[in-house]
């Protein structure tokens, strides 16, 4: 996926908080949304669920709910209004197979 | 006066407010609100850790801002704040909740409702690719995260916050690309004696104007958008001027809205009224002079009635509680509680505003030929990913007269936001397909839950009351 | 809209019965028009689990519901859309053994029928079905089963009756109706006198009011069912699913969609409004996770319900009427007249051109209701019901 789609301005001396997207390590910083750790790196959120390509949230508020990733724990969480916690293992891609987990 | 709890659903500039004038009369009003701190979206605050001061954040509003912030966070203990706390249904006087992810019933005896309000967008080929967001959503970046979107931003549509997001990012140090207003020249010249007469607010227009020409960033009047360039995230972006020819801008992000839309859901659960506005071509919720809604003992205020803007939404809280007050005195009369002077002193400052709030709805009008023209192939519903193509052929299908109809035939407006987002393009479809007024379209009506609701949090735990 | 229509039939209620009826009258030659309060399939023709299954039905419409079941794969001659209708089969859960028995019971009675149900358990449960839950000891797979979408079957039928020549009146409430010499005389909310030789009465929960005008007295109890929506999910969950007792059943789209439902809402009749209901949605959340424990992870996006007309045997009432010539009830389909529906309209056209149907109606007669003569033994041929009864109906 494409480069880092957010441009951090201002803040940036925060700690680091360690999360991975795609497998890859983030440093994301205390205080980043989920979303703005991925978006900070990387430049998808999440696929649509219905194959018309990446999407990256749209309104920030909470409001439109397409920001909502995956994390390979099995969570669902809503980008824009979840901070980024030590750990979290996001998964960007489409969710595969039939069976149960 | 007789114990009764009341209940505020939102800690914006109406619910702070109201909640303020509430403890202020003894009362311990409960302040529901999903996000972890109190200020709603115009005065959100940033998260522990970040340095920045109130100027930065709120500019022209930063006074204003500190001041709420500070008077409610000094009510601490007079007021009973819950944050994080989704309201995700109510039924006659109880609302359920989910409070840090568990779920709560909460009864009321009175409830406000300020649930604030979302950008009003209408879709356009390539919005759905990463690097396009609403400008309430690009402004957010900025003052809760000091995020760009992107390295160099398009910003464009018919909004207040087009200029002020715009200027802001510039101030910020982001590469500002353009700045388009789909408003024509005409319109927005006819606007302005009303804006600069109404008060401080247009001057504060001029003021972002200047700033971004200081920084020689274009502006300009009349364009209409077209598309985004790029397959993955964007790349730039197509628009035409107002004489119709075509411009192609190299950017990595683009920021677009056209005013705002009422989070009306909840006080569509609870069988509040609402009416089209006609001056905001959109739909409200029906409250009287004092912030009652049609339901007894529920009451509204701010942008999720009525989009007025922070400072009126700020004295219609004031007059949502001071209404509550004087309901609450009438179970034990003799005691007054000095509301009523308080109320017209409400009203007499809304209504001052009245002039202004037309003048923003004339230099900023809903381009709603925009979304009766969006082309078949372009996505209207970016939950389910239905094309108006795929829309406008439901409705030629099986004939629905009004949205909620076509919402069942076609899917759209029926994802995760439930229609938030294309809810106002879909009526505006239907409507010139049907050959009627926007308003006979109807409005998608709110389901439980307004949010969506983990089942986890009600398989693994027993509900508890609060 | 005010002004005087004569017609060879009337029908009251725009649900996927009467719709299909019209549909049939139309075809027939028939001067026929319909009207509907709201819109066609806005109640229980609309808002149901969208399941289209025989298992597990009272035996005594089991040859209705074979009727049905044919019709279910014309639907693309007939209305020219599938109502995205597709045979996946429905799975019926047993969580103990004693379930298990009774679900051996219906597979021996359906075979009677001429339906096949197949008993499943062991390791080729687990081998079929492996995201079903541990509680789950047996299964039984009527694969002749499936589901559809119930948001466009009844508006379908109404566009095809529409396009053969039928009125279809929405927004037209019947506000009242008498038979006199001339025939049946009706007014609605419009103003609009309406005249009809005949009247199909096929108002939902609003049945028994219309037989009320006529005379005739059924216990009809309005229900609301209680149903939920998540987000998009990995399509694992093939086939339409419930379980012995009722109290929750699920599918999934092919978008990835989870239905499910059970028990209760509420509703307002004044208001003509309903809710899926904040207690049952949250009890219908865990009893979902009982039987499919990942969907844990997943979010409810929305819940809906709607108004079904319930009788006290949760059997149809469906014949003509025991006290006026040329009226025709159809109505009481107790939360399962989804997949009957396009069956009823075929019997209901019949009965009104013919007086007489190919498929049994006995069972179904008012006179059990309303004390007349009733036109066949009632209780000889039920049976098939499950044991918890009382929560079965709302899986359609």
């Amino acid at each position: 996926m494409s480069g880092p789609r957010f441009r951090r301005l201002a803040e940036t001396g925060r700690p680091p908080v360690p999360i991975t997207v795609d497998g890859v390590p983030v440093a994301a910083m205390q205080g980043d949304t989920l979303m703005t750790a991925i978006l900070a790196a990387y430049g998808r959120l999440r696929v649509s669920d219905f194959g018309d390509g990446p999407r990256a949230g749209f309104c920030l508020m909470g409001a439109c709910q397409d920001c909502w990733v995956r994390l390979a724990d099995g969570r669902r969480l809503r980008a824009c209004t979840t901070y980024a916690e030590p750990g979290m293992a996001v998964l960007t891609g489409a969710e595969e197979g039939t069976d149960a987990r | 006066m007789r114990a009764e709890r009341v209940v505020i659903v939102g800690a914006g500039p109406a619910g702070m407010r109201a909640a303020l004038v509430l403890a202020g009369a003894g009362l311990r009003p409960v302040v529901l609100d999903e996000a972890p701190a109190s200020g709603g979206q115009i005065y959100r605050r940033q998260p522990p850790g970040f340095t920045r001061g109130h100027d930065a954040l709120y500019g022209f509003e930063a006074g204003r801002a500190r001041a709420l912030h500070d008077a409610f966070d000094a009510a601490d203990g007079r007021i009973d704040h819950r944050p994080g706390t989704l309201v995700w249904n109510i039924e006659g006087r109880r609302l359920q909740v989910l409070h840090e992810g568990a779920p709560q019933t909460l009864e009321f005896d009175r409830l406000l409702l300020a649930t604030g309000a979302m950008d009003r967008v209408i879709p356009f080929p390539g919005w759905t690719l990463p690097g396009v967001y609403t400008l309430g959503g690009a402004q957010i970046a900025l003052k809760h995260q000091a995020c760009a979107i992107g390295r160099r931003v398009v910003f464009f549509g018919a909004s207040p916050l087009l200029p002020l997001v715009a200027a802001q990012y510039a101030a910020a140090g982001a590469e500002v690309a353009a700045v388009l207003d789909t408003t024509p020249m005409r319109a927005k010249l006819a606007a302005a004696p009303g804006l600069l007469t109404g008060g401080k607010t247009g001057w504060k227009g001029v003021v972002y104007l200047a700033r971004l020409a200081a920084r020689r960033i274009p502006y300009r009047h009349g364009i209409t958008p077209v598309e985004v360039l790029g397959e993955e995230s964007v790349e730039g972006f197509a628009y035409a001027d107002a004489r119709g020819r075509r411009h192609e801008i190299a950017c990595d992000a683009i920021a677009f809205g056209y005013g705002l839309k009422s989070e009306w859901q909840l006080a569509d659960l609870a069988g509040c009224g609402f009416a089209f506005d006609a001056g905001n071509h959109q739909w409200r919720v029906v409250a009287d002079d004092a912030g009652r809604s049609t339901v007894p003992g529920v009451y509204l205020a701010g942008d999720g009635t009525r989009i007025g803007g922070a400072d009126l939404a700020e004295i219609a809280g004031e007059r949502a509680a001071r209404a509550i007050l004087a309901d609450l005195s009438d179970i034990d009369p003799g005691d007054d509680l000095g509301q009523g002077a308080a109320l017209a002193a409400c009203a007499r400052r809304i209504a001052g505003q009245a002039g202004l709030r037309r003048a923003v709805e004339r230099a900023f009008p809903f381009p709603a030929h925009l979304a009766r023209a969006i082309p078949d192939d372009c996505i209207l519903c970016r939950c389910e990913a239905v094309t108006a193509g795929e829309f406008r052929a439901a409705i030629a299908r099986l004939g629905p007269h009004d949205v909620n109809r076509a919402k069942a035939f076609s899917r759209v407006g029926m994802g995760r936001c439930q229609g938030r987002v294309c809810g106002p393009a879909a009526a505006e479809i239907l409507a010139v397909v049907r050959g009627v007024g926007v308003e006979e379209a109807g409005r998608l009506r709110s389901q439980p839950p307004v949010k969506p609701v983990p089942i986890a949090a009600f398989a693994d735990a027993a509900e508890g009351a609060a | 809209m005010t002004g005087h229509l004569g017609l060879d039939a009337a029908i009251i209620g725009g649900g996927t019965a009467g719709c299909a009826a019209a549909l049939h009258l139309a075809r027939h030659g028939l001067n026929v028009a319909l009207f509907e309060r709201r819109t066609a399939g806005s109640q229980a023709s609309g808002v149901n689990f969208g399941g289209v299954r025989e298992q597990g039905r009272d035996f005594a419409e089991l040859p209705l519901s074979r009727r049905a079941r044919q019709i279910w794969d014309r639907l693309p001659e007939l209305i020219g859309s599938d109502g995205e209708f597709m045979a996946t089969g429905h799975l019926k859960l047993a969580r103990t053994d004693e379930q298990m028995a009774s679900l051996e019971d219906f597979a021996r009675g359906a075979a009677g029928y001429g339906l096949e149900i197949e008993l499943i358990t062991g390791n080729r449960l687990r081998a079929d079905y492996p995201w079903l839950g541990p509680q789950v000891v047996g299964a039984s797979l009527c694969r002749s089963d499936g589901q559809a979408n119930p948001r466009i079957v009844a508006p379908g039928f109404a566009q095809a009756a529409r396009q053969a020549g039928a009125r279809i009146c929405e927004h037209e409430a019947v506000i009242g109706a008498l038979r006199d010499e001339g025939g049946f005389r009706l007014e609605t909310e419009r103003g609009r006198r309406v005249t009809a030789r005949t009247l199909i009465n096929v108002a939902g929960a609003w049945g028994a009011q219309v037989a009320a005008w006529f005379g005739e007295a059924v216990p009809i109890e309005p229900q609301s069912p209680s149903m939920q929506v998540t987000e998009p999910l990995p399509y694992r969950v093939r086939v339409n699913i419930g379980v012995v007792g009722g109290e929750v059943y699920a599918r999934q789209t092919p978008r990835g969609n989870l239905i499910f439902g059970g028990g209760r809402g509420w509703n307002d009749m004044a208001a003509i409004t309903s809710r899926a209901g904040a207690t049952n949605v949250m009890g219908a959340m865990q009893r979902l996770t009982a039987v499919l424990p990942w969907a844990g992870a997943a979010h409810v996006i929305r819940t809906w319900s709607g108004i079904e007309g319930y009788t006290p045997d949760e059997i149809p009432v469906l014949g003509p009427s025991l006290t006026t010539p040329g009226l025709i009830h159809a109505f009481g389909f107790s939360g399962h007249g989804f997949q009957l529906g396009p069956a009823v309209g075929e019997v209901l056209a019949e009965l009104a051109i013919s007086g007489r149907s190919e498929t049994p109606l006995a069972p179904f007669a008012i006179g059990r209701f309303t004390g007349g003569a009733t036109a066949g033994p009632v209780g000889a041929i039920r049976g098939g019901r499950d044991p918890n009864a009382a929560m079965q109906q709302g899986e359609t």
